[in-house]
């Protein structure tokens, strides 16, 4: 073993891996002062001692995972995650009118409309109710869309299904407030709406509410991020990510829904018969390989560890298959402990490269037995103009020199 | 006894469905807990902005094109366009001749109110809701009129004259109306 100062450079390479080096120098982040101080440990960390404790933990300063922004939304980087759980700090978001600040002294939620009793209940009352905490999916329902109509092969895991993150989600039952409420029979609807400045509205099929809708105030044992709707949220596990209402502050109940901008004009799903499917709540499932994929390059031939998530909104995921050679053969993939309903599933499937060119699929079954279809039989029930739920089967070529691009064409 | 051969029944049944436990407490539970208190009426008033497509919701006063025009100018143009086309945000004014309401089959169509918006009042509650971007909510009624009015005729779906009031906007018939279709996807094996 040598004691010579190690150049930050070949600590790169060895220590914390070729691809995060690449992926420094590639966002320049490697650059900046702050950095270059954190990135030079001592050549012997048993030798000198270590820092203190402190309030707020940190992530390693090896560690740069970020999410894409582009306007009101951001990407979670899936191919930087290990397990199922997306860190908060990491968590999409889909903002329609900027993320509020709201004061959770002051923060109310008003149920009324088809109630016997409207009642206004504040967080310290809503942390009250008997609370239920699981980990679930939550996805935006334009997930997706790049790998379906604008293909090519600079795509990455993050680029593609970045708008679907875990979190374990802690909250109040919504059929506990209900029941507080008191719904009257001929219910059957209502209208969830936001203390942002769209003040975002959408209507929800009643039933959902006494089947596993949360008000939900805390994530991955901490309180909501701002972005995830603080101080409260409307949390639907399994369905679309713009229905799950952030920084909730009203609930209607009605015996029909309100037609509101969200779902008529913007998260309806036009569909190859002339028609648009509307209230398409629940998130078909679907799976992607994370790793290897675009833009990683394996160094070379023999064992690697492919792996990825897989999900569905309708509960369960059964099975994930995955093919090397583009969909001739099929076989299962290993599904990592735990395996929860409306939760993100990592599986794994150990290859053998033999350094020709190789076409990684996953196929995703789920508990009702629907397996994941591919582009062309999506395009062919919905149409190549359809938008949201792009579920189909994700590609990935690696080619002879070990580089791996999206593989799906046209 | 017999009340906790019940319970194990309804156990089986919650995770035959697969279901998981949500934690309500069934039987013993309070009802109710008591916790949170009555809404005051002046407070739901306050807050209950919402309109339906039967006019419900919809405040008294009214609007016409020409006046919408002038705010429109004023207060949205910046971002949907001169006319409503050219953007940089939202396209607001398309029409589409073709009978067969061809965009799940077309890429390139762009969704606006004359084209793709089933119902006139969804405009007044998301405009009084959430326009312009700079200054949500500061719309009076007569101002929220005055803009659907001039974003319908410029539409081509009512006469540049028409007044629009809590009265005549449900009344409107939006040229997408009928193409809307409940999810008929229900898992299983079938891809739709």
């Amino acid at each position: 073993m040598t004691d010579a100062p190690l150049s930050r450079r070949a600590l790169l390479a060895g220590a914390a891996g070729a691809l995060s080096a690449q992926a420094l120098r590639r966002s320049g982040l490697a650059q900046t002062p702050e950095h270059s101080a954190a990135l030079a440990p001592p050549p012997d960390s048993t030798k000198v001692p270590g820092s203190p404790a402190s309030a707020l933990g940190q992530r390693s300063a090896f560690e740069r995972p970020r999410r894409i922004v582009t306007g009101s939304i951001s990407l979670t980087p899936l191919q930087d995650l290990c397990g199922i759980v997306t860190p908060a700090d990491l968590h999409f978001e889909r903002h329609h009118a900027g993320v509020p600040t709201i004061d959770p002294q002051r923060y109310k939620l008003l149920i009324h409309g088809m109630v016997e009793r409207p009642m206004v209940f504040d967080l310290a009352a809503l942390k009250r109710f008997p609370a239920v905490s699981l980990p679930y999916f939550l996805e935006c329902s334009g997930n997706g869309a790049s790998s379906y109509r604008d293909i090519r092969p600079e795509l990455s895991p993050q680029r593609i299904d970045g708008l679907t993150s875990t979190s374990e989600w802690t909250g109040v039952p919504l059929a506990t407030l209900l029941r507080e409420v008191g719904v009257r029979p001929a219910a059957k609807w209502f209208l969830a709406e936001g203390q942002d400045a769209a003040v975002m509205t959408r209507s929800i099929p009643i039933e959902k509410a006494w089947d596993d809708a949360l008000i939900a105030y805390g994530q991955n044992g901490d309180a909501l991020r701002p972005e995830q709707g603080y101080p409260a949220r409307l949390f639907l596990p399994g369905w679309e990510g713009n229905a799950n209402v952030k920084w909730i502050r009203r609930i209607e109940v009605a015996d029909r829904p309100f037609m509101t901008r969200e779902e008529t004009s913007k998260y309806t799903d036009p569909l190859a018969d002339g028609t648009a499917r509307m209230f398409s709540f629940v998130m078909d499932a679907k799976s992607i390989i994370t790793f290897p994929a675009y833009p990683v390059t394996l160094p070379g031939r023999g064992w690697w560890d492919i792996t990825g998530i897989a999900w569905s909104g309708r509960g369960r995921i059964t099975r994930v298959d995955v093919s090397t050679d583009g969909g001739a053969r099929w076989a299962p993939a290993v599904l990592q402990q735990p395996v929860l309903p409306k939760c993100h599933t990592r599986f794994r499937y150990l290859w053998n490269w033999d350094g020709r060119e190789a076409m990684l699929l996953s196929r995703a079954v789920d508990e009702t037995g629907y397996v994941q279809p591919t582009l062309e039989q999506l395009r062919k029930a919905r149409g190549l103009g359809t938008y949201y739920h792009f579920n189909h089967i994700r590609a990935w070529r690696v080619r002879w020199d070990g580089a791996v691009v999206f593989g799906l064409e046209g | 006894m017999r009340a906790m051969a019940a319970a194990c029944a309804l156990a089986l049944v919650g995770s035959a469905c697969g279901r998981r436990e949500t934690g309500e407490v069934r039987g013993g539970a309070p009802k109710p807990y008591g916790f949170g208190r009555p809404a005051a009426a002046d407070e739901v008033r306050a807050w209950d902005i919402d309109m339906m497509p039967d006019g419900s919701g919809l405040p008294a006063g009214s609007g016409t094109a020409s006046r919408g025009a002038l705010l429109y100018q004023r207060k949205c143009a910046a971002c949907h366009g001169k006319t409503g086309t050219e953007g940089p945000f939202d396209p607001l004014v398309a029409r589409e001749r073709r009978p067969d309401f061809p965009f799940g089959r077309d890429p390139t169509l762009v969704k606006a109110i004359g084209n793709y918006w089933p119902y006139a009042t969804t405009l007044y509650d998301y405009i009084n809701r959430a326009m312009p971007l700079d200054a949500p909510g500061s719309l009076k009624p007569d101002e929220v009129y005055s803009l659907v009015a001039f974003l319908l005729w410029r539409n081509g779906i009512t006469a540049d004259t028409a007044v629009m009031s809590a009265q005549s906007l449900p009344r409107v018939v939006m040229p997408a109306h009928d193409r809307f279709v409940l999810d008929n996807r229900r898992g299983g094996r079938e891809i739709r």
